[in-house]
């Protein structure tokens, strides 16, 4: 990839932080760096795309520590979860033979596994010694009629957000709008209910984390929405293909995938909107979201009517819960604008989030943190470990919610900590979700184990407060 | 003698291979005070730490000198001075590991001189090691990686010197990436039985055993072998080296100080443990302790206990070379089968492998190799559950990573008590997943009361095996 089209993918005119000064793309410094390069970012934007062989272009570093590694989940194949890599050796990095490898190596894929398309993450190495992958995956495609996809997603080209955007630009050059969705069959009809007219809608970057969005899945096939393409929790190759007929895209709680959305917009008149599924109210804003850009009448009044039930389902069952976390004190540490959508989960719990982190946040983001949370609030910018402690204990929070990255900075401090991130084992979205979510908060919480290994050893009080042993 | 099959296919399916700066990178969180900082693009270290917080459970020290796009292309050198000065200022640690990267290899760097420009421009940092090491990811695995590491450090930090034996009790101890933080806590508490003093190189047991401890927070490894004890090593009376991959740092710490080695592959099993066991006594002039005298008795009577398990078990392995070749001899002498051996690189200790071939491989060619030895029991890392899944049969989990298991990190496979509970798990797995014969229904039954016992089961017929978590036993 050229260094102007890493500029372009840089520049998304639908961010928010375009126009500032932005910390997530600043340049890296040595010695002082961390979180993922581009080809981590493409690989987790894509690899849930479960019938898909996905091929890991260069020597094993990129694969090896990598593969099958995130929380994501598929109610049917499970190719996604095949780690494949071309595990290129000094050989075929000193002879040139990666090329050639790769296109064997597709062979071997197609011919094994039989995936409805193969995606192809080109690497540092490959990258710098020059392998054409754009060449190799139209050939193999060619020769053995199975869509090959490059990702040209070298870690050096920069950040994991970056990788997102390059992911997201792959699917849109070759994938997306390359076949044309089946109509809704009488059968299916008749399931909704005659009245009931369904209208195709695309989720963009939705993961289904431990399977989160099987919570809210259901709701729609209420609706008479049909998920043409979640981008790309569950999804499948041929759902990705047909994205550009949706009549509206939700863009759930991230702006990695922001590209696709815009794109889908100007491209198809695709209109979209950002949203998340954390929380109460946040899921009950996103299904208005959908009614209002639809514009059907008949999808507002029965929208209205799945948010009364369900609101009234999920507080009756949260109940029990909120008296036992009502009022704790949260300090959120997640960076970026996941933040408000948990910020209203919480608060929904009647928690006190006292403190949040604003690294890559700008300065709207942080007038809205404002609006939602008063003026009181910490924001923090310093999130290395010693700092997020020390804002803990200044702003007497209960727990740390955060990205697992900060997990063990937690424990190790022995203060409760509950996951956000990618890599977590429980669901937290829609109604349903938040009961899990409430759940884990309590079980952190409320665990005899704190007290227990805050309390120092009994013969190191003893011998603190310079007592004699007791004969 | 085992045959090596060579890899051959193109693509690496299920890899089980971890790469070279991964492997550098543990030998490195072995010592105290240190931290190390790969060569290459952020993602090499950000995936690296990944791998090693989920097996460990730990936070893991790791840096990067951040190579990007126009570093790549013009010259990376600065990251390198850059990323060292930053981590001397912020973190003042003992040791710097620098280990490099696919790449940073591809690339061409020279990273010794990069050091020794570093230490021309910031004489203030002297005191601080930094310990350069070769690790391009497209040879060799996590056990050359982290090998490779080790040798780097003797090189870096231990001196030419004629002071063996000055320290009488001191012996080193060369420990190989198959221990685990429960092996080298164990091999320590051995060493002492003796009365012997160990000073072990690298000593994951120190840093990455799982402690909590009262500082809350520290960017550098929380314990390991200190700087100075490595230093120290010249004078000790003996070095032990376990793994045979260890055998080039080995050698070059006796050519620097002359110290006696005694080298053995692996310590897991009877005669392995005896192995050690003599020398200890041979080191210290000491009789063998009674407790360990017991130990061995126990583990005896554990192998006759289990041995109608363990006899003719059916075992898949695929791990790191050293690994493979001690879970291989050890299982072989308890009587089980290798009927699968895949290692994810070359190594010389393989030909030492108790079966007729071992596949350079991945974990795919596991899963056939084993389905076509009508395999009973893998043992291999977390990647493997899914093989084994499919295999339907049980994983014993050892290696890197173990990610979907708590205490993987901890386990204890060396020694006589280590070997004991092995076995006792393997007997345990062994009865877990024990299929009896199929029951047969008579032809006759159909006349009778019998008949309706089952339904859907036809007389004269096997009665179909119970589903997926209906085991019948």
């Amino acid at each position: 990839m050229k260094a102007s089209e890493v500029a372009a993918l840089l520049d998304e005119p639908a961010c928010a932080h375009n126009k500032k000064e932005k910390s997530g793309c600043a340049k890296t410094k040595p010695g002082a760096t961390a979180g993922g390069c581009s080809f981590d970012g493409a690989q987790i934007a894509l690899l849930p795309i479960a019938d898909v062989a996905h091929i890991v272009h260069g020597p094993i570093a990129c694969a090896g520590s990598s593969w099958d590694n995130r929380g994501t989940r598929s109610s049917g194949p499970t190719l996604y979860r095949i780690g494949m890599t071309t595990d290129l050796t000094e050989q075929d990095v000193i002879m040139g033979r990666g090329e050639k490898r790769l296109f064997h190596a597709i062979k071997q894929a197609i011919d094994d596994y039989s995936p409805k398309a193969v995606f192809i993450y080109n690497t540092c190495v490959p990258a710098l010694t020059g392998d054409d992958i754009d060449a190799v995956c139209k050939a193999a495609a060619e020769r053995w009629g199975v869509p090959v996809v490059p990702v040209d997603s070298a870690g050096f080209y920069g950040t994991k957000n970056l990788g997102n955007r390059i992911a997201g630009e792959a699917m849109f050059k070759h994938v997306i709008g390359t076949r044309e969705p089946e109509p809704v069959s009488a059968a299916t009809q008749a399931k909704l209910g005659a009245g009931v007219k369904s209208h195709d809608v695309n989720l963009i970057g939705e993961y289904n984390i431990a399977g989160e969005f099987w919570y809210l899945a259901p709701l729609f096939d209420e609706l008479g929405l049909r998920i043409l393409c979640t981008l790309s929790g569950d999804t499948r190759f041929h759902e990705v293909q047909t994205m550009h007929r949706a009549e509206v895209s939700m863009v759930v709680c991230a702006k990695a995938l922001l590209n696709v959305a815009r794109k889908l917009q100007d491209n198809f008149g695709v209109p979209f909107f950002e949203g998340s599924f954390y929380g109460i109210t946040d899921t009950s804003q996103a299904f208005r979201d959908f009614a209002r850009l639809i514009g059907d009448p008949d999808l507002t009044a029965r929208t209205e009517a799945l948010i009364a039930r369900e609101e009234a389902k999920i507080k009756a069952a949260l109940e029990p819960w909120r008296e036992r976390l009502q009022g704790k004190r949260v300090l959120l540490y997640t960076g970026g604008v996941k933040s408000w959508s948990v910020v209203s989960a919480l608060q929904d719990l009647g928690m006190n989030v006292v403190a949040t982190g604003t690294n890559k946040s700008t300065e709207e983001d942080k007038e809205r943190i404002r609006e939602i949370m008063g003026d009181d609030v910490k924001m923090i910018t310093d999130g290395s470990p010693k700092a997020l402690l020390g804002v803990y204990k200044e702003y007497q929070a209960d727990i740390l919610i955060a990205g697992g990255r900060n997990l063990y900075t937690a424990l190790k401090a022995r203060i409760p900590f509950l996951d956000i991130n990618q890599e977590r084992e429980f669901g937290y979205a829609g109604y349903d979700g938040m009961l899990e979510l409430v759940r884990q908060l309590a079980l952190t919480l409320e665990s005899p184990v704190w007290n227990k290994v805050r309390a120092p050893a009994p013969w190191a009080v003893q011998k603190a407060v310079g007592q004699p042993l007791v004969a | 003698m085992a045959e090596i099959l060579k890899r051959a296919k193109p693509l690496a399916v299920n890899p089980l291979k971890a790469s070279q700066p991964v492997g550098a990178s543990l030998a490195f969180l072995g010592l105290k005070n240190a931290i190390p900082m790969l060569h290459g693009s952020q993602g090499c270290t950000a995936f690296g730490k990944v791998f090693f917080v989920r097996h460990f459970r730990e936070p893991i020290p790791l840096q990067t000198t951040a190579m990007d796009q126009v570093s790549t292309v013009m010259n990376a050198d600065d990251n390198v001075i850059e990323g060292l000065k930053v981590i001397c200022e912020k973190n003042s640690p003992d040791i710097i590991g620098l280990p490099t990267t696919g790449l940073s290899e591809t690339q061409g760097t020279d990273i010794k001189r990069l050091v020794r420009d570093f230490r021309e421009q910031f004489p203030q940092f002297a005191k601080i090691a930094v310990v350069p090491v070769n690790t391009p990811d497209f040879t060799g695995c996590l056990e050359s990686g982290y090998a490779l590491a080790v040798e780097a450090l003797i090189d870096v930090l231990i001196p030419e010197s004629r002071t063996a034996g000055r320290r009488k009790k001191q012996v080193n101890v060369l420990a190989s990436s198959m221990l685990t933080p429960g092996d080298t806590e164990a091999i320590k508490e051995w060493i002492e039985a003796f009365g012997l003093r160990p000073v072990m190189v690298p000593d994951v047991g120190d840093s990455l055993d799982g402690h909590l401890v009262d500082q809350e927070t520290t960017p550098l490894t929380l314990g390991g072998t200190p700087r100075s004890e490595i230093e120290s090593m010249g004078e000790s009376a003996a070095t032990l080296v376990v793994g045979r991959s260890l055998n080039k740092a080995a050698d070059l710490l006796r050519a620097r100080t002359h110290v006696p080695d005694y080298r053995f592959d692996h310590l897991l099993g009877l005669d392995a443990c005896d192995a050690f066991t003599l020398a200890l006594a041979e080191i210290s002039g000491q009789p063998v302790p009674e407790r360990v005298d017991r130990q061995r008795a126990q583990l005896q009577d554990a192998m006759v206990d289990t041995h109608f398990m363990t006899g003719f078990y059916r075992v898949a392995l695929a791990a790191d070379p050293d690994l493979l070749v001690a879970l291989g001899q050890f299982l072989t002498g308890v009587g089980a089968q290798i009927v699968a051996a895949v290692a994810p690189a070359k190594a010389e200790v393989l030909a030492s492998m108790p079966c007729a071939e071992v596949r350079i491989g991945d974990l795919e060619d596991m899963e056939n190799m084993a389905r076509a030895g009508k395999v009973q029991l893998v043992i291999s890392n977390s990647h493997a559950a899914q093989a084994a899944e499919r295999l339907g049969v049980p994983l014993l989990r050892a290696g890197f990573p173990q990610y979907d298991w708590v205490g993987g990190y901890a386990r204890t496979w060396v020694g006589y008590r280590g070997a004991r509970q092995a076995l006792f798990d393997l007997a345990n797995l062994f009865l877990g997943h024990h299929h009896d014969a199929q029951p047969y229904r008579s032809l006759f039954w159909a006349d009778g009361p019998r008949q309706h016992e089952i339904a859907g089961a036809s007389p004269g017929a096997l009665v179909p095996p119970a589903g997926p978590g209906l085991v019948g036993h």
